[in-house]
């Protein structure tokens, strides 16, 4: 029935295909939508038998007790100061090495560059132990500044940011070089100008990733007023001790929505993000 | 020709690069070399004392059966994720490549996992789960009349993790799919038609074959995946739990420094794990390109 020559197709065709695939949407989402339902259900529904698909009326009391819960007022707003910082950071000094790369020739270049891609082969998790004794030794343990300072730089947006200034004309710099233009003034008013998309989408891509980490999160910081959302997620399990799902379910979805709205908003680039990723060469 | 470039500003670059490098050698390099170094000593539980046992720590760790344990545990982690992700990847990402008005709707609603944490993932699978409230064993019960205890049993524990890691990788797998799909020239299908091909073996003998290189990047960066992302899958799901059954290396690693307060061989494990990432980044370069043909 999925023909790989794609369409032209009878009406009869195309109603059964979206038929399939809304079904299949309707799989791929089943955990949100489930998740929602249950979100607002009380207590005494969540437990009978069957479960129910949906709630009965609208119920927000599982809202209001998981944000008081695990005070996610205090954490939604700490996952935003630190996923701003984040995605600046890699942007800032994406842009700024990314730049030297493209427009630049200097000893040790291509040295230079193997070392900012190598670090692509250390991901977190193989770092953590001994980062977090440099850490904690720098007296940064339980801080913002030691639960950002990690991510500030990125490799990926470093070869992103000059594989894209690479793509800008060489004309453009050569009228600009003769107009006596300096390099930083290039950057800013000529190069900046000319990568909002890319900039965009990296932002989001670098705002995410940072939202959605947890590893490095758990380790550092120990303080529940300066956790972070995902973070926020655990202790929801730990802290409704008789499975609450009602309210569980109310705090995740709270934590997932941030993640929904950037990603829904900027989806087209998003998914750009991710492809140009896999371009290595 | 001459390339044409700020060569009288000779310091600017390294003033440029220069606030990537701080980052990049204190908080990568200096704790990725420290790893190897920390692997070899053995400390005290808080002890500021440490001693030099060598190569000890890798020792103890391949005599152990727990680690052991973890390592098969891991490979079969990986393989099950692998193989049923990019199956079931590929099969949506066929569907969602179809010239359908309204395809970029459903395309989006398909990435969406991707998007959402590991941890939220786990949380929404623990709850779908969940043998009293959740709807998947409802449905079990009334279709196959069975009640699966999934976090509570090593097998379907182990199986739950998978599920989760699955969907939420999805996503990414079906990008990658789509963007193969459609690189694959129309006049290829057409001509295939001509000659009397039919859909199944076109897609087996045709489509399959053209995608190698979008398969094998994928099983390499889901290799990475199912290594390091699914932390917090396992830690919200099962703990590393029944059992240890879902205790994956990862996990294993986790609960050396932070729980059992052992650095010594946390820092081994930190190290077979980044001679693993190494051994398969090796790979994706030097096989990557070459060995897989695109057209």
């Amino acid at each position: 029935m999925f023909d790989l020559n794609r369409g032209p197709y009878s009406t009869y065709k195309k109603i059964a295909l979206h038929l399939v695939l809304i079904i299949i949407s309707f799989i791929v989402l089943m955990p949100i939508i489930f998740g929602i339902s249950v979100s607002m259900q009380p207590r005494a529904q969540i437990f009978s038998y069957p479960p129910s698909f949906l709630p009965d009326r609208l119920y927000f009391d599982n809202y209001i007790k998981a944000w008081n819960l695990v005070s996610l007022d205090k954490i939604l707003v700490n996952s935003i100061l630190a996923s701003s910082v984040v995605m600046l950071g890699k942007l800032g000094l994406g842009v700024l090495s990314g730049y030297a790369f493209s427009h630049f020739e200097f000893k040790y270049k291509k040295f230079l560059f193997f070392a900012v891609l190598f670090t692509l082969m250390l991901p977190m998790q193989v770092r953590v132990v001994p980062l977090f004794e440099f850490i904690s030794r720098l007296g940064l343990g339980n801080s913002f500044s030691g639960l950002v300072l990690p991510f500030l730089a990125s490799a990926t947006t470093t070869f992103l940011m000059r594989q894209h200034f690479l793509t800008i004309p060489k004309s453009i710099m050569e009228s600009a070089q003769i107009d006596g233009c300096g390099p930083f003034r290039f950057l800013f008013q000529i190069l900046l100008p000319l990568s909002g998309a890319n900039l965009a989408g990296l932002a989001v891509v670098n705002f995410l990733v940072m939202w959605n980490a947890y590893l490095w999160p758990l380790i550092i910081i120990n303080d529940d007023q300066k956790k972070l959302a995902q973070q926020g997620v655990k202790m929801l399990f730990a802290s409704s001790s008789e499975r609450d799902w009602g309210i569980i379910m109310a705090g995740t979805i709270m934590v997932v929505i941030p993640t929904l709205i950037v990603f829904l908003l900027a989806q087209k680039f998003f998914v750009k993000g991710i492809a140009t990723q896999g371009i290595k060469e | 020709m001459q390339k044409l470039n700020y060569r009288s500003h000779s310091l600017v670059p390294y003033l440029l690069l220069s606030p990537t490098f701080i980052v990049l050698l204190l908080f990568l390099y200096w704790p990725s070399i420290n790893s190897v170094f920390l692997s070899l000593f053995k400390q005290a539980p808080f002890g500021r004392k440490r001693i030099f046992v060598g190569i000890q720590n890798y020792i103890n760790l391949f005599q152990d059966p727990a680690y052991l344990n973890s390592l098969l545990r891991s490979t079969l982690f990986i393989i099950f994720t692998i193989t049923i992700g990019l199956v079931f990847s590929l099969l949506l990402a066929v569907i969602l490549n179809q010239n359908l008005k309204g395809i970029k709707f459903y395309r989006v609603i398909f990435f969406i996992p991707y998007a959402i944490s590991p941890t939220v993932a786990g949380s929404l699978w623990v709850f779908l789960l969940n043998p009293v409230a959740g709807q998947v064993n409802y449905l079990l019960d009334l279709a196959f009349n069975i009640q699966v205890n999934w976090l509570t049993n090593s097998f379907f524990a182990f199986l739950a993790i998978i599920i989760a890691t699955v969907w939420k990788n999805m996503g990414f797998n079906i990008i990658f799919f789509l963007a193969g799909l459609q690189a694959i020239p129309d006049s290829v299908y057409e001509s295939a038609e001509i000659d009397g091909a039919g859909a199944i073996t076109i897609f087996k003998d045709i489509t399959i074959p053209l995608l190698s290189p979008t398969t094998f990047y994928l099983i390499i960066m889901n290799i990475i995946f199912s290594v390091f992302e699914s932390f917090g899958i396992v830690d919200i799901m099962t703990q590393g739990g029944p059992a240890d059954s879902t205790n994956i290396v990862i996990y294993k690693l986790y609960r050396e420094m932070f729980i059992n307060f052992r650095p010594g061989i946390a820092a081994a494990q930190s190290v077979i794990l980044l001679t693993l990432v190494i051994i398969v980044t090796i790979f994706h370069f030097k096989y990557g390109s070459n060995n897989v043909h695109y057209q």
